[in-house]
């Protein structure tokens, strides 16, 4: 196997015997654990999609500020960059920088909360419950779990920041960063399939 | 020992870009209405364009190996037998 690099990559991470065989392991659990999360939402947004038009009356799609969850999909979307390049600090041993890109991450994933949790007291307000019809149920179920594993996400992004800053990440070379990473770029990967389906092919 | 090549953050930063553009054109077509008859299919391209650069490169599974690859995809096309059968138990297909 080739140890150069190609145009646009750094030089190899270079993993010895036995620590390799942990971070395969590790790095396989998450993966199978995010393909089954593919499921658990895959089922949710069908369900979803069974009950766009079952409004019983009530408030619909018709309720949804488009611009307004833009800028919340913006938002997140820029949270996965700055995980990224976290990844990519601790990856590099440069842990003050690491920590500034998760402390970002964190910030910008409470900012998506705050804006869900918004948009959530505006809808109510509309009329639009989880209990009026099972749009309203389909939704919010659908919604409220992605900002559930967001909230998770964010959870595990300050114990990261503190795990560095007492000093106790630097041994696994950002492998703790890696996995966390991985689940904060698939609440993102389902956002923009939530995004996609239940708010802008509902306009 | 075995190695591992991940992106540079200056192609981090390209991706990043990248998806800020496509989801502004994505808001934006959802308003022309002159887009109405290829609106779905435009709609979920744009978004899958998204969702295969987020897991390409920022996941790294352009990158890495070969396993978490099939494991991911496992996942994302069981979604639609899943589906299916979600249509088909409410008779909705």
């Amino acid at each position: 196997m080739s140890t150069h690099p190609v145009a646009g990559t750094l030089p190899p991470v270079v993993h010895v015997e036995g620590e390799h065989d942990i971070v395969h392991i590790r790095k396989t659990a998450m993966w199978v654990f995010l393909g089954s999360e593919c499921l658990f939402f895959g089922s949710m947004i069908a369900t979803f999609l069974l009950y766009r038009n079952a409004t019983a009356g009530g408030p619909g799609a018709d309720v949804f500020s488009v611009p307004f969850t833009s800028a919340s999909s913006f938002i997140l979307l820029m949270s996965s960059l700055t995980m990224v390049l976290a990844h990519n600090a601790f990856e590099r041993h440069d842990s003050r920088q690491g920590r500034v890109w998760l402390a970002g991450t964190a910030l910008l994933g409470s900012t998506f909360l705050a804006g869900q949790i918004f948009e959530f007291t505006e809808f109510v307000h509309e009329g639009l419950t989880i209990s009026g019809s099972p749009f309203g149920s389909s939704f919010f179920m659908l919604t409220g779990f992605h900002g559930a594993h967001v909230a998770i996400g964010v959870m595990m992004l300050a114990a990261m920041f503190l795990l560095s800053l007492s000093g106790r990440l630097h041994h696994d070379r950002g492998l703790n960063v890696e996995l966390v990473g991985l689940y904060w770029h698939f609440v993102d990967i389902v956002w923009i399939v939530i995004f996609t389906v239940v708010y802008l092919l509902q306009v | 020992m075995t190695t591992a090549t991940h992106p540079t953050p200056k192609l981090y930063w390209t991706i990043a870009l990248i998806l800020a553009v496509v989801t502004a054109v994505e808001v934006a077509a959802a308003y022309v209405d002159a887009l109405d008859p290829v609106i779905v299919p435009l709609l979920l391209a744009l978004g899958a364009v998204k969702f295969a650069m987020v897991i390409a490169f920022f996941m790294h599974l352009k990158f890495d190996r070969p396993l978490f690859r099939s494991l991911f995809l496992v996942g994302v096309f069981g979604s639609l037998p899943l589906f299916i059968v979600v249509l088909l138990t409410f008779n909705a297909l």
